[in-house]
């Protein structure tokens, strides 16, 4: 427009608000409001039979980390609560890792086919996301079971002579999390190398760079706004993850998603699952927010 | 000194193989302007690229001062390449740019930062070097893409159309900015370009290349005004052919015999000519004016269209077979009119000026 000190008229602004009135209905309807239920919810006191009372309590906060022995009323740190902590946040982080790890070298190599074929190979990797989250973790089953293939095979083959234990382990949750947000962290990264002008490898080369100097100073660097967005698309429902940890995990390896709908069903403490909740929002947050500086410093403005 | 020895280069294999270099041979001298001049596809980036180490040779060697560059991959060659598109890193300030060749050479901190801060001077960008580079303008990237292939004292520096992506008044201050670098740090320059006005300004020497191959390698006084082939002359500057056939040879010359009539002295091709029929090429500015059917008129013919261009005057001339003829007078204050449309007027050449080509 010619005009540069052009103000946007009435009309304009109004559009505008029109615009984005579905977005916001639907973030207050669908997001705010029952985050808002659940907040509140958390400060509430038990009904008997599930459901709650509205009377205010701290209880449920109080019971997230702490409890009082039924005896003697002491008050002792909850011990499985807070390894049911650790856990989800350790397993979410290895996961994170260990599919950056996978996921890298995938989104590379996919990046650097002649472009007619990257849209199949991208859609190689699409395919499981298509399939149902819980008929995808019983293939994990079937996998790592004591009967199942990965064992029969190395027994088979005589490397092994007894099954190695790897369902309901902490590993099975870890392995059915990476199948199953793999393509999460592959996408972004794919999207970012796709973009990456392939000249700045060779620039690297030409200045005395050998192969891991240029992808660690040049490759990674430039990619890094794709693999923070990668990270944090699957960190977030890894800490938050519920099928998989209750179909590998077998019940007893609890992650926090489990541990809260413990207390929505058979505990009957709605309060506490509420205060769960708020708690596992809270760790996102701050896991995301440490994240996203951690990451930002050396990269910079760019991207 | 690269000594580039019958170096071939195919893409690809069976039916789909494409021959990017045909056995070239050429040797670059220690501290040379060299450009590599020729059309797109002739093959001038693949064989930047070979010295580079971007690709390796299907054949032949290429060595820099005795040593084989083939076996070496590029991260240990003493050469740093200028790119066409610059492909500077975005993730870096201008300085971190500069000083990353150096840096990946473990250099010490304080000589790096030296070092810089010398090349930005070079360059005359110290006032840039905490921007980005997505932050500075066509220009100063060029400026910094040099810098950083400089930084790191190079024994060769490569250059692939550098100036391509450039608009005409800035193309022409880096052209003498790129010799002015050239001059003070020493370094063999070999600089690839399509443009032959870029290459004759700037360049000691040229290698005219088509189709795979070296066609002719000189001065560009040389290239210019001597072209072996055909193609050398038609790409570099403006030519008039005329063909003929050989009557004698004098000393360094050969006295033709012209299909359109009268004789013509002009050079010997580098080499044998193919056989008695040849073709001649004559500069339009060695060409002059002169009374038709005169004794010193070599050809005569018929002024078809006279182009007023400020400093020079164009006349397009038809020879008495039809062959079109271009003559180019400089526009001095002392000449006189000479050929208005439609004059008939004689042409002479001066001998030893035109040049009978290879082919």
């Amino acid at each position: 427009m010619a005009n540069a000190t052009h103000r946007p008229s009435f009309t304009e602004r109004h559009s505008q608000w029109v615009l984005l009135a579905p977005a916001l209905t639907l973030l207050c309807v669908a997001a705010f409001g029952p985050l808002f239920i659940v907040a509140i919810y958390s400060f509430l006191t038990p009904g008997d039979y599930g459901g709650v009372v509205w009377k205010f309590s701290t209880e449920a906060w109080f019971n997230v980390f702490a409890e009082r022995d039924i005896f003697d009323e002491t008050i002792g740190f909850a011990d499985a609560h807070l390894a049911i902590f650790w856990r989800s946040l350790r397993l979410a982080l290895i996961t994170t890792v260990v599919a950056f790890l996978f996921g890298f070298p995938t989104a590379y190599f996919i990046a650097t086919r002649p472009a007619h074929q990257r849209n199949l190979w991208m859609l190689l990797i699409m395919v499981p996301f298509w399939t149902n989250l819980l008929i995808r973790t019983f293939a994990i089953m079937e996998l790592i079971r004591n009967e199942g293939v990965v064992n029969t095979l190395l027994m088979g083959l005589g490397i092994i002579n007894e099954p190695i234990q790897m369902l309901y382990t902490d590993f099975a949750i870890m392995v059915g999390m990476l199948y199953v947000y793999l393509p999460l962290m592959v996408l972004p990264i794919y999207a970012s190398l796709e973009r990456f002008d392939f000249s700045l490898v060779e620039a690297g080369y030409d200045l005395y760079a050998n192969r891991l100097k240029v992808l660690r100073k040049v490759i990674l660097p430039v990619t890094r706004p794709g693999i923070v967005a990668g990270s944090i698309l699957v960190l977030i429902p890894a800490l938050g993850a519920y099928v998989t940890p209750r179909v590998l995990g077998g019940g007893k390896r609890m992650m926090l998603g489990n541990l809260i709908e413990l207390q929505f069903g058979q505990g009957r403490n709605w309060p506490l699952g509420a205060a769960l909740a708020m708690l596992l929002l809270l760790i996102v947050m701050a896991t995301m927010v440490f994240y996203v500086r951690a990451a930002g410093r050396e990269g910079g403005g760019h991207g | 000194m690269i000594e580039i020895d019958s170096v071939s280069k195919v893409f690809g294999s069976g039916a789909t193989a494409f021959t990017a270099l045909n056995d070239v041979s050429v040797t670059i001298r220690e501290n040379e302007f060299f450009t590599l001049l020729g059309p797109s596809g002739c093959g001038k980036t693949t064989l930047l690229r070979t010295i580079a180490g971007f690709n390796a040779p299907s054949s032949g060697s290429v060595r820099l001062d005795g040593e084989d560059l083939v076996a070496l991959p590029p991260y240990k060659r003493p050469v740093n390449t200028v790119f066409q598109n610059y492909a500077l890193f975005p993730h870096m300030t201008v300085a971190e740019n500069i000083g990353f060749g150096l840096d990946m050479l473990n250099r010490p901190k304080s000589e790096i930062k030296a070092t810089v801060a010398e090349m930005l001077e070079l360059v005359q960008m110290t006032p840039m070097a905490d921007r980005r580079t997505s932050e500075i303008s066509g220009g100063q990237q060029q400026r910094v893409a040099l810098a950083r292939a400089l930084a790191p004292r190079p024994k060769v520096l490569l250059l692939d159309e550098p100036l391509s992506a450039l608009d005409y008044k800035l193309r022409k201050g880096m052209q003498v900015e790129l010799k002015r670098l050239q001059n003070e740090t020493g370094i063999t320059f070999v600089f690839v370009t399509h443009d032959q006005e870029e290459a004759l300004s700037m360049s000691d020497r040229i290698a005219v290349m088509s189709n795979s191959r070296i066609l002719q390698v000189g001065s560009p006084h040389d290239i210019y005004d001597h072209p072996a082939e055909r193609f050398v002359a038609e790409f570099i500057g403006e030519t008039n052919f005329l063909t003929g056939k050989i009557a004698g040879q004098e000393g360094e010359t050969l006295r033709v015999a012209l299909d359109v009539g009268g004789e013509i002295i002009a050079r010997q091709p580098p080499g044998d000519p193919a056989g008695q029929a040849v073709t001649v090429a004559v500069r339009p500015e060695h060409a002059h004016f002169c009374a038709p059917d005169s004794a010193e008129a070599t050809v005569t013919g018929e002024v078809s269209n006279v182009v007023y261009l400020g400093t020079d005057t164009h006349f397009h001339l038809v020879l008495s077979d039809g062959t079109p003829f271009a003559l180019r007078l400089q526009n001095t204050p002392e000449r006189a009119a000479d050929a208005k449309l439609g004059d008939r007027v004689g042409i002479r050449v001066a001998p030893g000026v035109a040049q009978v080509l290879r082919d």
